[in-house]
C-alpha cells in the first residue's frame, strides 16, 4: 500500500490533467492560472520553511565528526571531515552540496560466515543520486529556452552538449535517458533492498513517481505525440512577461498533463522532503565548526538578566536557614 | 532569528534566481515569429498543423526511406500534386529563403538542426 497509494495518486493527477485539457476553459486554467498559483506557493512556501528553520535555535555544537578532531600537534587532524575552522566548514559544505560527499562515504555492513562482520564501500547510491540531480538541473536549465527570448547563450550551449550524439530529429537528449535510468534505480533500491523498503514511506515514493511522470510526459511530448513548440513558447514566454495567451487548438493535451504534474511538484515541494534543497545548507550537523574545546558557546536563549549563581553565593544567601535546618555548610 | 546575516541574503539570492526569467531583459511575448510562406504555392505535403509539429520527423522518414530502403524520390499530396521528397530540391523549392522561413521559428525556440552541416542552402548552391 505504501507504494500503491502514491502511484495511484500520480495516475489520478495525470487523469485530471488529461480531462482538464479537454474541458472548455480548462486550458487557460491549467496553462495560466495554475502555473502562477503553483509558482507563488512554491516560492512562498520555500521562504516560509527556511524562515521557520532560521527561528529554531541550535544551542549545542552538533557537527557530525567523521574524522580525527583537532587535538595535540602531533596527531593529524582530518580538516574536512571534522573541521575546526570556518575554511574547513566551507570546504565541507562545497563538497557536500556539489559532490554529495556524505553519500560517497556510504558504507555497507554485511555478516559473513564465521560469524564475521564486514564493512565495504557502497557507491551506487552516490552515483545514481548525483546523476539524477545533475540531469535534473540540466533539464530545468534547458527549459529556459521556453521562458526567455532571445534565448541566452548558455542555454543553447547546454542543448548542444546534451544533444551531442545527434540521434534523430528532434535530436535526442542524453540527460533524458540518464535521468529516467537514475529514477528507476532510486525506486528499485527502495523496493529491492528489504531494509530500505522497511523504512520507505509514501512520502518517499510519491516524489519519485511524480518526477518520473514529469520526465515521461516530457519525453513523450518531444519524441512521440509531438507538440507545437512555437505555440508552447508563446504561452510559457507569455507567463514570464505577464501577457499569457493560449493559441486555441494548437497545443496538444500531453503538454497540459506535463504542466499539471510540474505544478503539482511545485506545490508539493515546500511541504515535503524535497526541501532538502534548502535543508542541506541549514543542517547544523554539516555547517557547524567543531570547536567546542576552543570556544565557549553560550546558549542563545539564556536571559542576560539572570546572573550566574554559584554555590558559594547560594550558601551566603541561605546560610542561616541551612544551619537552622541542620544542612551542613562549607563556610561557617 | 539566528544566522540572519547569511540566511536572508541567501534566500533573496535564491528567490532572485528562481524568478530570473521574469526580470531578465526579455523580449515582448507578442513578438511571435512569422515564417514567410511561399507566394506561388498554396499546398504543402501535409496539413499545416502537422508540418508545424512534425516536419523534422517527416524529413527523417524521407532520409531513411530513400537512402536506406531505396524508396521513391517523389510523393503525392492528398490533392494529387507531385513533389520531390528532398530537403534541398523539395522543401526549399517553395520555401526558398532559409532565413525568412526555417530560421524564424528555429531561432525563436532555440532549435539548431544539423541539416545544414551537410546540405547546402539554395543561395549557397548557386
Amino acid at each position: 500500500m505504501r507504494i500503491l497509494n502514491p502511484f495511484i495518486a500520480v495516475l489520478a493527477l495525470i487523469a485530471v490533467g488529461l480531462v482538464a485539457a479537454q474541458v472548455p476553459g480548462g486550458q487557460a486554467l491549467m496553462g495560466i492560472v495554475l502555473p502562477y498559483l503553483a509558482f507563488a506557493l512554491f516560492l512562498g512556501g520555500f521562504a516560509y520553511r527556511v524562515m521557520q528553520w532560521a527561528k529554531s535555535p541550535v544551542p549545542f555544537r552538533i557537527p557530525t565528526t567523521c574524522g580525527q578532531a583537532n587535538s595535540l600537534p602531533w596527531i593529524k587532524q582530518n580538516k574536512i571531515d571534522c573541521p575546526s575552522t570556518k575554511l574547513g566548514v566551507i570546504a565541507r559544505m562545497i563538497l557536500e552540496v556539489f559532490l554529495f560527499r556524505s553519500l560517497f562515504r556510504n558504507t555497507k555492513a554485511e555478516m559473513h560466515e564465521g560469524p564475521k562482520l564486514v564493512y565495504g564501500s557502497s557507491k551506487f547510491l552516490w552515483l545514481f543520486a548525483i546523476l539524477f540531480h545533475y540531469c535534473f538541473l540540466i533539464i530545468v536549465l534547458r527549459h529556459m529556452r521556453l521562458f526567455i527570448d532571445p534565448v541566452p547563450g548558455f542555454v543553447a550551449a547546454l542543448e548542444f552538449g546534451d544533444g551531442f550524439l545527434q540521434i534523430g530529429a528532434p535530436v535526442f537528449y542524453q540527460t533524458d535517458a540518464i535521468f529516467l535510468g537514475a529514477i528507476a534505480f532510486l525506486f528499485l533500491r527502495r523496493v529491492m533492498l528489504s531494509n530500505i523498503r522497511y523504512i520507505s514511506l509514501p512520502a518517499d515514493y510519491f516524489p519519485l513517481f511524480l518526477i518520473f511522470g514529469i520526465a515521461v510526459t516530457g519525453i513523450l511530448m518531444r519524441y512521440v505525440f509531438r507538440a507545437d513548440v512555437v505555440a508552447i513558447k508563446q504561452l510559457t514566454h507569455g507567463l514570464t512577461t505577464f501577457a499569457p495567451a493560449i493559441a486555441a487548438g494548437q497545443i496538444s493535451p500531453i503538454f497540459f498533463i506535463h504542466v499539471f504534474l510540474v505544478c503539482a511538484l511545485l506545490i508539493y515541494f515546500p511541504f515535503s522532503k524535497l526541501m532538502h534543497m534548502a535543508g542541506v545548507f541549514m543542517s547544523p550537523t554539516r555547517n557547524m565548526i567543531n570547536n567546542s574545546r576552543m570556544v565557549r558557546h553560550i546558549n542563545p536563549w539564556n536571559d542576560p538578566n539572570i546572573k550566574p549563581h554559584s554555590y558559594a553565593g547560594y550558601e551566603d544567601e541561605f546560610r542561616e536557614f541551612m544551619k537552622e535546618g541542620g544542612i551542613p555548610v562549607e563556610k561557617e | 532569528m539566528y544566522g540572519k546575516g547569511r540566511i536572508i541574503p541567501a534566500l533573496i539570492l535564491f528567490l532572485g534566481l528562481m524568478t530570473s526569467p521574469i526580470w531578465y531583459k526579455s523580449g515582448e511575448a507578442s513578438k511571435m515569429p512569422k515564417p514567410e510562406k511561399p507566394k506561388d504555392y498554396t499546398e504543402c505535403v501535409a496539413p499545416t498543423q502537422e508540418m508545424r509539429t512534425s516536419h523534422m520527423v517527416l524529413l527523417n522518414q524521407w532520409r531513411d526511406d530513400i537512402l536506406r530502403e531505396g524508396g521513391a524520390r517523389t510523393g503525392k499530396t492528398p490533392n494529387g500534386t507531385e513533389y520531390v521528397r528532398s530537403l534541398q530540391n523539395g522543401c526549399m523549392k517553395c520555401h526558398s529563403d532559409k532565413k525568412k522561413f526555417c530560421d524564424a521559428c528555429h531561432n525563436y525556440t532555440s532549435v539548431k538542426p544539423y541539416c545544414w552541416d551537410c546540405h547546402l542552402q539554395p543561395k549557397e548552391a548557386m
